[in-house]
């Protein structure tokens, strides 16, 4: 099977869908002639022409509201954020308009469309670029939202993002474009609602999604090295729909569950994974389940210290210590 | 014709543009039965029927019938929370929108929506949307669409004055500008953004020259008289339809009643409401017929008959009607 990047497999996602459908077009700042900011539309304009590999001016707000009217109208366009922490000027747009015209006109209209781009601290771009969003979005029903941490999730991921009938927020990494993984040359998809489990495990259930999967398989390498602990990763690959059997059904084996996540503490989503594995396997718990979430900081710029505020990998040995009582 | 708060229009004694009795008597009925609609409304609103917020288009009526009427049926409308008779004008039948005001399993949207939430897909009614100046970029994405279609067909969008201030407004506009698409954006200036005037909310109250800061088209002129409204509509949708052009119109204009049923419209004196009832486009229709075309007393009344029992048969089935029943299906598309 061959190896790409996150990157490469989210472009042969939307070529690969442009291709088979001709209602799917890009938009966004310099997705067409810059090729991408960070590279994910490269060659497309090349492909399929202004007509479908559309450049905006920075207008976030306009550019998604028209996404929602071509999508109401039938088209199914791919927004492209440069960054979600853009997604703020358009927000009116996605939760006001697409999460809602579907309910608002009794499903006369649907709205399919997704807004993708990356998402989540990077490096020392500071407080306004380094945030997650995905429990805002993840709160607000008539929205799906994804977020791969491989490349074989996301190229399978965003295909089914793009021929869902309904807005989905598809949250990528920075970090991650760069990241290689095994993908299949033959047609497939990623379900959504379908957890994947990344590494078995006995003693206690990570679960985790995005970047924060990469630092629970780290963790998990030392709590095995080190510890001589099983510990199981859980990666949901979506929050909403959230496969939440998949987690009460991995809790319920290991007894102790522990939420990861580069998002902010308060309200996080951790807490709603929480709430509803308790309400899952209340009885199957031997531990209170624990989080671990950046700090509650907006994002310093100094390294050493936006390292300190984030989910590191002792941060999570020293949660999965606490739940076994072994801290 | 002006106050201190209003901004300046047109004499009222402007030769209206030549029309014909064929053209105007289904206009009027439209306009009056949009008057009517709102009413009813109204009065189902003080009764406690209707809840929520209730914005009503009384004395905005040319507007609605002008602008519309100079569509085809194929051609999209965009409108705001106060669109009741856009909905009426683009072929919806009172039944359903007054249903809908009602919270009526029987209402176009189910009660889900009600007032400020109107969508029809039959006529391509694309709503009813609710945050101001929202959905300008909405109504350039259904012009998107003709253009990567290549249809020709056109996109009317309105919205306030209010509208003009916020950026779903400037950067919609931008857009469409830049894109060159065939939308023809209606500023239904009524002269007053909720209670702040204009000249409170604007440096230059003139909003159509807005377009000039993109290369688009423009026009500005008063709105009271329904077949003025088409013609003028009209050649900016002929401009659409033919070259994909935008057009920014600006149209002056009052609503008698205040920006939603909890507002008596303390802000504006009795003498400036009443000088606009003198430009009543309803009555100024009606006159019309009267006088160029010799439309006789007795069929004008039958008329207003007619739309009066048309609007009572929608309060009745709105009345009659089974409540709401049902929210989940419509959240997500399975």
């Amino acid at each position: 099977m061959p190896v790409i990047t996150m990157r490469e497999a989210l472009n042969q996602a939307m070529r690969e869908e442009m291709e088979r459908d001709d209602s799917v077009f890009l938009m966004g700042e310099e997705v067409g002639h810059y090729q991408g900011a960070y590279k994910i539309s490269q060659g497309l304009l090349d492909q399929f022409s202004e007509r479908r590999v559309v450049d905006t001016p920075i207008a976030e707000l306009g550019f998604s509201g028209v996404g929602v009217g071509a999508a109401m109208c039938g088209l199914r366009p791919v927004i492209e954020y440069m960054s979600f922490n853009f997604s703020l000027v358009a927000i009116d747009q996605i939760i006001n308009a697409a999460a809602k015209i579907y309910q608002m006109s009794a499903g006369q209209f649907h709205v399919p469309i997704v807004f993708r781009g990356p998402s989540g601290p990077a490096k020392q771009v500071s407080s306004q670029h380094s945030q997650c969003f995905e429990a805002v979005y993840a709160n607000v029903p008539g929205l799906k939202v994804a977020l791969p941490s491989t490349p074989y999730d996301a190229k399978g991921l965003l295909k089914t993002a793009i021929r869902d009938d309904n807005p989905v927020v598809f949250m990528e990494n920075e970090l991650l474009y760069g990241a290689q993984g095994e993908v299949p040359e033959d047609e497939y998809t990623v379900p959504f609602g379908k957890g994947d489990i990344k590494r078995e495990g006995k003693h206690v259930t990570l679960v985790a999604w995005s970047k924060a999967v990469h630092t629970c398989l780290d963790a998990a390498e030392v709590l095995a090295e080190e510890h001589g602990i099983e510990a199981e990763v859980l990666d949901p690959r979506t929050l909403r729909p959230l496969d939440e059997q998949l987690i009460v059904d991995s809790v319920t084996k290991t007894g102790r569950c522990v939420v990861v996540e580069y998002g902010w503490p308060n309200a996080g989503y951790g807490a709603e994974i929480a709430y509803r594995v308790q309400r899952g396997c209340l009885d199957y718990l031997d531990a209170p389940i624990e989080r671990v979430t950046s700090d509650d900081v907006p994002m310093p710029y100094a390294a050493n210290l936006e390292e300190e505020v984030q989910p590191q990998v002792k941060d999570v040995v020293a949660a999965v210590k606490k739940v076994l009582y072994l801290a | 014709m002006s106050t201190p708060d209003s901004v300046r229009v047109d004499p009222i004694d402007e030769q209206p543009p030549p029309t014909t009795k064929d053209e105007l008597l289904p206009l009027f009925r439209q306009m009056l039965a949009i008057r009517r609609l709102e009413e009813a409304a109204a009065k189902a609103y003080s009764q406690g029927k209707i809840g929520g917020f209730l914005h009503l288009v009384i004395g905005q009526e040319a507007v609605c019938s002008g602008a519309v009427g100079a569509l085809e049926p194929d051609d999209y409308v965009v409108a705001t929370y106060r669109e009741h008779g856009h909905a009426y004008a683009k072929g919806i039948p009172a039944r359903p929108i007054m249903a809908e005001m009602y919270g009526k399993k029987t209402g176009l949207v189910k009660g889900l929506g009600g007032s400020m939430h109107l969508f029809d897909k039959d006529t391509h009614f694309l709503g009813g949307h609710g945050i101001v100046g929202g959905h300008v970029p909405i109504a350039v994405g259904s012009a998107f669409k003709c253009k990567y279609r290549d249809e020709k067909r056109v996109t009317l969008c309105f919205f306030g004055d209010g509208s003009a201030t916020i950026g779903g407004f400037a950067e919609g506009i931008a857009l469409a500008a830049l894109w060159k698409l065939p939308v023809v954006f209606i500023c239904e200036n009524n002269q007053y953004s909720m209670g702040t005037p204009l000249h409170r909310s604007l440096a230059e109250t003139d909003i159509s020259k807005r377009a000039l800061a993109h290369n688009m088209a423009r026009d500005r002129f008063d709105g009271d008289d329904v077949i003025k409204v088409k013609r003028r509509i009209g050649e900016a949708v002929e401009r659409a339809r033919e070259t994909g052009e935008p057009t920014l119109v600006e149209i002056l204009t009052y609503r008698y009643r205040g920006h939603s049923m909890s507002d008596p419209g303390l802000y504006r004196s009795k003498e400036e409401v009443a000088e606009w009832r003198q430009r009543d486009p309803v009555r100024l229709a009606r006159d019309r017929l009267a006088e160029e075309f010799s439309v006789p007393e007795d069929e004008l009344k039958a008329i207003e008959t007619e739309v009066k029992e048309e609007i009572a048969d929608a309060v009745r089935f709105s009345e009659e009607s089974e409540p709401a029943d049902e929210y989940f299906p419509y959240v997500i598309k399975e």
